[in-house]
């Protein structure tokens, strides 16, 4: 195991609702969890990952998450279990849209 | 004085030697060594029947347990090397060298003993391609062949699994050769004749019926979500844009997944009717949704799929079937149905090159091609004109004042990363090593890139034809391979003008949503879905029942 932590610029402010998460680990399903009340206009990740030496490329697909998406306050916290990339980019994508669409208390900035 | 019948009298020579010895037609399983001993001479070429489904088992274990003293240096010629026993065969000396087109699980195997230099791999074929060199100068001396009954007058009937026997037969009785079958029973009456009595020599009835692997049965339990998301963008990006009706899919989840979106996506799209309506295509128990949803009106197979018997005899309207009711199948027809007759061909490859090569020929593995390099290869004599088939040749002509002509439809179909994160996209295909291992003067590619029209992966689609130059195709190919070292080697301005030309087309730009890309969009979840859309006429192999 390794754990990897990025922190990306990332329109958005933070807010408060019920963390999101998306994704079993237990069945073999790369897991999300997205909670609110970050910094502003940072994103911070924090990576549970079984495959060791992919940092570049966690790199890489964390930082076209945080240009192409408005993530900015969020805390993403993802367990891989040995996901691809391109696995781990539609569960941010899906983690990201379901939290977009709960309605929570805090939303006013 | 010329001698014009040699071949004639050398066959009478052998079918002297087993009469010798009692061997008339009907030879006991018990005698099979004595009649290959006495049938077969060393340096023959033999065709070995080893299909993608159907194997000749019992005759393969049988001539690996020929001595090597008589029987040795034979030169196999055969379609697919799929058992223990033709691996075996080369190792103990038996045979020497090899024509063929697929190895599939003993790729590992045979790399090792081309490496020992107990094999030599004259070249790997497309299945048409070998078939066609029957006829021409690999044609067998000695047919070891599989078929489900015969009858006393050498008759026999293949059932469903009818694959390549035909051309096999058809090339070694008429050349001179020797036919020897193997069968599961005698009958009194057969349902139909596959191969006439006049052609085959010996009948033997096997002790245990031949073994068919089910090598097209993809459970739909292991689709993943980003299968979903490729066969949503096939569907919308490729399909109901060129109005595809007739296609082959190759083997794979990526391509069950296209199928299981038919009766769902595909539906909700108004495509019904419209596309995927002709099919040359394995009876693919993951396309059982989308024929009882209507949206199927004819298959040609290849082969059959074990325990699809029951459910396409119930479907005459669909698949090919003769008046006793079961299916007859035929590689080379079908395959030549896949080249000529079909407006595309989607499939998954190993690794894709920045110029659109694709191999699975990969370091370590000889697996062969299979079919692949048939169906995904433009068909250069191809005149009847369609649609989608009109559509791709404007397409790549771009205005171009020059002969209009139109284009088959060739779609390489992956995710970036295959398990262990290992990249689908490279800079040099491992083909080349494994080329210059075999001694081939070329490498072993499976689909050129000057055949690929569209390259799909999660990320995307590029369309390769509108693309100007090699270094156009180079960027389209680099803004669909995702974070490999390929993709992140991409000139980002340049992917994003494609991308404006639409060359380099994402979900979003197609209107595919990345959040309905769920198994819940397949039609089936599990093969216990697929019993339940057939009416219980589809019966799984056991390995396949997990309820």
């Amino acid at each position: 195991m390794e754990q990897l932590t990025f922190e990306l610029a990332s329109t958005g402010q933070p807010l408060k609702r019920e963390p999101v998460l998306v994704g079993v680990v237990g069945s073999g399903n790369c897991e999300v969890l997205i909670e609110g009340a970050g910094e502003a206009g940072s994103c911070r990740f924090t990576i549970h990952t079984s495959a060791v030496g992919f940092s570049p490329i966690w790199q890489a697909v964390l930082t076209d998450f945080s240009e192409r998406r408005a993530a900015g306050g969020l805390r993403i916290e993802v367990n891989d279990v040995g996901a691809t990339p391109a696995v781990v980019s539609l569960r941010l994508d899906q983690a990201l849209e379901a939290w977009e669409a709960r309605e929570g208390a805090g939303d006013a900035p | 004085m010329s001698v014009w019948n040699a071949h004639q009298k050398n066959r009478g020579a052998r079918k002297d030697r087993a009469a010798a010895l009692g061997l008339e037609r009907q030879v006991p399983a018990g005698r099979i060594a004595d009649l290959l001993h006495a049938v077969i001479e060393p340096g023959d070429r033999v065709c070995m029947e080893g299909n993608n489904q159907k194997q000749a088992d019992f005759l393969a274990r049988a001539l690996a347990a020929v001595d090597v003293a008589r029987i040795h240096d034979l030169h196999l010629v055969q379609s697919v090397v799929a058992l223990p026993e033709h691996i075996a065969l080369f190792d103990k000396g038996i045979a020497r060298e090899l024509d063929f087109s697929f190895s599939g699980p003993q790729g590992t195997r045979m790399a090792a003993l081309v490496n020992a230099g107990k094999i030599r791999i004259n070249a790997i074929h497309t299945y048409l391609e070998l078939f066609a060199r029957y006829f021409v100068d690999l044609t067998p001396k000695v047919a070891l062949i599989a078929a489900e009954a015969a009858d006393r007058d050498g008759n026999l009937y293949t059932g469903p699994n009818t694959e390549d026997t035909p051309a096999i037969v058809e090339a070694t009785a008429f050349k001179n050769g020797i036919v020897i079958a193997q069968v599961n029973e005698l009958r009194d009456s057969l349902p139909r004749v596959d191969v006439p009595g006049g052609w085959v020599d010996y009948v033997v009835v096997a002790p245990k019926p031949n073994y068919i692997e089910p090598l097209f049965t993809r459970d739909p339990a292991q689709i993943s979500e980003i299968q979903v998301l490729m066969a949503m963008m096939v569907i919308k990006g490729i399909y109901a844009e060129y109005g595809v009706r007739s296609l082959n899919h190759g083997i794979g989840f990526d391509t069950a997944a296209i199928e299981l979106l038919l009766p769902t996506y595909a539906a909700e799209l108004g495509l019904k009717g419209k596309i995927c309506t002709h099919w040359a295509l394995n009876p693919h128990p993951a396309l059982i949704p989308a024929i009882e949803a209507g949206f199927v009106e004819s298959v040609h197979s290849f082969g059959s799929e074990l325990g699809m018997e029951a459910y396409i005899a119930a479907r005459p309207d669909i698949f090919f079937t003769g008046a006793d009711g079961s299916m007859r199948s035929n590689r080379a027809f079908c395959q030549a149905a896949g080249h000529y007759a079909c407006d595309l061909f989607i499939g998954s490859t190993l690794q894709i090159d920045l110029a659109g090569n694709s191999s699975t020929a990969t370091k370590g593995r000889i697996a062969g091609f299979g079919g692949a390099p048939n169906m995904g290869a433009d068909a250069r004599g191809r005149r009847h004109e369609s649609p989608a088939w009109v559509k791709a040749g404007e397409e790549a002509r771009q205005g171009r004042d020059i002969m209009p002509r139109g284009r088959k439809l060739v779609v390489q179909m992956v995710e970036t990363f295959r398990e262990h994160m290992e990249p689908a996209f490279v800079e040099r295909l491992d083909a080349w090593e494994l080329g210059a291992a075999m001694g081939l003067a070329n490498p072993p590619v499976m689909i050129y890139g000057d055949d690929v029209t569209h390259i799909v992966t999660e990320e995307g689609i590029a369309n390769l034809l509108p693309c100007r130059d090699a270094a156009e195709r180079e960027q389209a190919i680099r803004g669909v391979a995702g974070y490999t070292a390929v993709g992140l080697g991409r000139d980002k301005a340049k992917v994003e003008e494609l991308r404006g030309r639409g060359i380099i087309r994402r979900p979003e730009d197609m209107g595919v949503s990345r959040r309905r890309a769920n198994r819940d969009l397949l039609a089936a979840r599990t093969v216990k879905d697929l019993v339940l859309a057939s009416g219980g006429l589809y019966n799984p192999p056991s390995r396949f029942r997990n309820w």
